[in-house]
């Protein structure tokens, strides 16, 4: 179990970190998910000890680690850029943990390593570790190359055998997978997701790619501006974003976000169609309507122009001008089945959305509201099999 | 017809480019190396008529004579001093600076451009301040020994002493100029690499500097080692200017050897073999650091 209680950390007058909490349970798998120069990677070297806290504690498996070195908090680390050593071989860099953390300075000696019984004996046993840990990951037979004749995926997979080798309390990936072409990013998904299943260990996994964190981890701790802005399930984040900001990071379409002023619950148009059910609204609410709940329906609630079309194959992210009064310059993208035909550019069109899978917002603060976006009469509801063209 | 125009063109260009300097390599180095070579095997004299092939007699004069074979000894080592010295000061002083630079920019600046200075000034002049700071009575050097209560030395006239006084001034001569290659060394070092040693348990100074500092600093070394071989088999204004080669020979070195006996004796031939044995110990040694490190060096 990884606790992080309060950290904050300063470089000089600028402040990287203030009040992260978050508790890793034990055999968890928990994403930092942010954009970049949110302190994610910070709090990931704070874990491992490359950079102490200007403020508060680390505890790893219930010990304060905090004023602990790297190599005391027997962590490991696979970094985003691999880090192997370029002047040794694949078995070296992976054997190099255990010299460091078994052999005393006198049995690492360059000749001394051969000679004394208990080097001998030390390094006979590594040398059977780095080959079942290069058989587990499958690279036994680039044992004696150098990292410079390795590919990307190779190379990365030294790194992940490099932290596996000594068996460490707990796994860091600082952005591991975003240095490989995009087909062995996914393939390298499931391998580190198996790895955490065959370890049991508590992996902590640094991205900025969400559809990485939501693939991945049990728990999804959400970065923004050096703070934590959300810590939940891959599901609850996706239907529960805790702010605008979240549900804008979160899913792989971007929402839609439309300020709108809410007069009571009565909505202006074009939404006109919608009220919003809940208690003591602000006055300007943000509607966050993500892409795939919209769908165009015959007479549906919302009117609208096609605009630009970008086929993706098995759908297609279509952009919407809405047309009315109040309407100006509000624009929908909507992700729709491309099997079932496409309209064209310019046609008039109506549209529904699923109207219990909108989010709300308040417009000021952006924090999301404890609030339902409903259909009011004569307004077509959602998902009731609104899969035809006009 | 029209096709191979624009390659007859291009071709042109990259004549007109490469071929000015190759010309003025070809005239003012390989030529007159190659005639140095050759004069090497005669008697010859600048502005004699004739000559006479004498076979290998300058080199067995040379290796045989007491006079030549002290050039020899003596630039061995010299090299041998101020080679390592140089080289482990040097890397020590960039350690240092880049350690200094990371707390103090401007420190580390004015470090950097102290090292620098000798490399920057004419060594003509600075072997001047070097008299005045060895001078037996009115030297510095030897007033703060005698503060100190030791006996002060006659630096640059005692016969056991002269080549160790010019291995210090060489070493101090070019430890800035090795420091400002390492330093760009350390530079070029990723510091995920330490982060990464830090993680497998090598945090202590002298782990990290084994581990990550100093197998990454390979191709700088390399580089220094064969820079500062060449430059001190080359040494010759710190001779020429404090001692003249002497006392008795003490301090003569090949290339100062090459001058006297080229330029004030006249005696083309014999240093025309200086020049040659000189050229096949810088060429031997750069092979040997070639051959023994690049090996490590190249990650492959």
């Amino acid at each position: 179990m990884i606790e992080l209680e309060n950290l904050g950390k300063s470089f000089g007058e600028t402040r990287a970190l203030s009040g992260v909490s978050l508790t890793m349970a034990e055999g968890s798998f928990t994403s930092l998910l942010g954009p970049s120069g949110c302190g994610k990677s910070t709090t990931l070297r704070l874990i491992a000890g490359l950079d102490r806290p200007t403020t508060g504690r680390i505890r790893i498996a219930g010990r304060d680690v905090t004023g602990l070195t790297a190599a005391e908090r027997n962590i490991a680390m696979v970094f985003q850029s691999y880090a192997l050593y370029p002047h040794m071989t694949v078995r070296q860099n992976i054997n190099l943990p255990l010299a460091m953390r078994n052999m005393t300075r006198v049995e690492r000696l360059p000749v001394l390593d051969r000679l004394l019984p208990s080097a001998r004996r030390k390094m006979a046993d590594h040398a059977a570790r780095v080959r079942e840990v290069a058989r587990l990951l499958e690279i036994d037979a680039l044992l004696e190359r150098k990292p410079a004749e390795l590919s990307g995926g190779q190379k990365q997979r030294v790194a992940v055998g490099r932290a596996l080798v000594r068996d460490p309390i707990a796994f860091l990936f600082d952005e591991p997978l975003s240095n490989l072409d995009a087909k062995l990013r996914i393939q390298m998904r499931g391998e580190i997701v198996d790895l955490h299943r065959r370890t049991g260990r508590t992996f902590v996994y640094v991205t900025h790619d969400q559809a990485e964190a939501m693939s991945m981890s049990d728990r999804i701790a959400v970065f923004m501006a050096g703070e934590i802005r959300q810590v939940a399930t891959p599901r609850e984040l996706f239907e529960r974003p805790a702010s605008r900001e979240v549900a804008a990071f979160v899913g792989d379409r971007p929402i839609n976000l439309i300020d709108v002023a809410a007069t009571g619950a009565a909505l202006p148009p074009p939404f006109d169609g919608f009220a919003i059910a809940g208690p003591a609204l602000p006055p300007r609410v943000t509607l966050g309507i993500r892409p795939e709940t919209l769908d165009l329906v015959p007479e549906g609630p919302l009117a609208g122009r096609v605009g630009l079309i970008e086929y993706l194959g098995s759908e297609a992210m279509v952009t919407f001008h809405l047309s009315g009064a109040g309407a100006e310059d509000v624009t929908l993208r909507a992700a729709l089945d491309a099997g079932h035909g496409l309209p064209a550019e310019g046609d008039a069109v109506s549209l529904a959305l699923d109207a219990a899978a909108a989010h709300l917002f308040d417009a000021d603060t952006g924090r999301r509201l404890d609030a339902r976006l409903v259909a009011r009469d004569g307004a077509a509801a959602a998902g009731s099999g609104l899969r035809s063209l006009p | 017809m029209s096709a191979p125009r624009p390659r007859l063109r291009e071709a042109l260009t990259d004549l007109w480019l490469a071929g000015p300097a190759t010309v003025a390599m070809l005239v003012l180095i390989f030529i007159p190396a190659l005639i140095v070579g050759v004069l090497s095997f005669t008697d010859y004299l600048f502005g004699a008529s004739t000559f006479h092939w004498v076979g290998l007699d300058n080199y067995i004069e040379l290796f045989t004579d007491r006079t030549g074979r002290r050039a020899v000894t003596n630039t061995l080592l010299y090299v041998a001093v101020v080679m390592p010295t140089s080289i482990v000061l040097s890397l020590v002083a960039a350690l240092g600076v880049h350690a200094v630079a990371r707390w103090s920019r401007g420190l580390a600046n004015v470090l950097r451009t102290a090292y620098f200075m000798p490399v920057a000034a004419t060594l003509v002049a600075m072997a001047t301040v070097w008299q005045m700071l060895l001078h037996p009575n009115l030297g510095l050097v030897n007033q703060v020994l005698a503060l100190a209560g030791m006996a002060g030395q006659e630096w640059l006239s005692d016969r056991g002493l002269v080549l160790y006084t010019l291995a210090v001034i060489g070493i101090w001569e070019t430890i800035g100029y090795n420091m400002i290659l390492f330093l760009a060394g350390l530079a070029a070092i990723p510091e995920h690499l330490y982060d990464a040693a830090a993680v497998d348990g090598a945090e202590r100074g002298w782990e990290r500097f084994w581990t990550v500092t100093w197998p990454l600093l390979g191709p700088t070394t390399l580089f220094v080692l064969v820079v500062t071989a060449t430059r001190s088999f080359r040494v010759f204004e710190t001779v020429a200017t404090l001692t003249n080669g002497g006392p008795a020979f003490a301090s003569d070195t090949l290339v100062f050897a090459m001058y006297r006996e080229g330029f004030v004796y006249f005696k083309a031939g014999y240093s025309g073999a200086i020049t040659m044995v000189f050229f096949f110990f810088v060429l031997t040694l750069t092979l040997i650091q070639l051959r023994l490190v690049e090996k490590r060096v190249h990650y492959r």
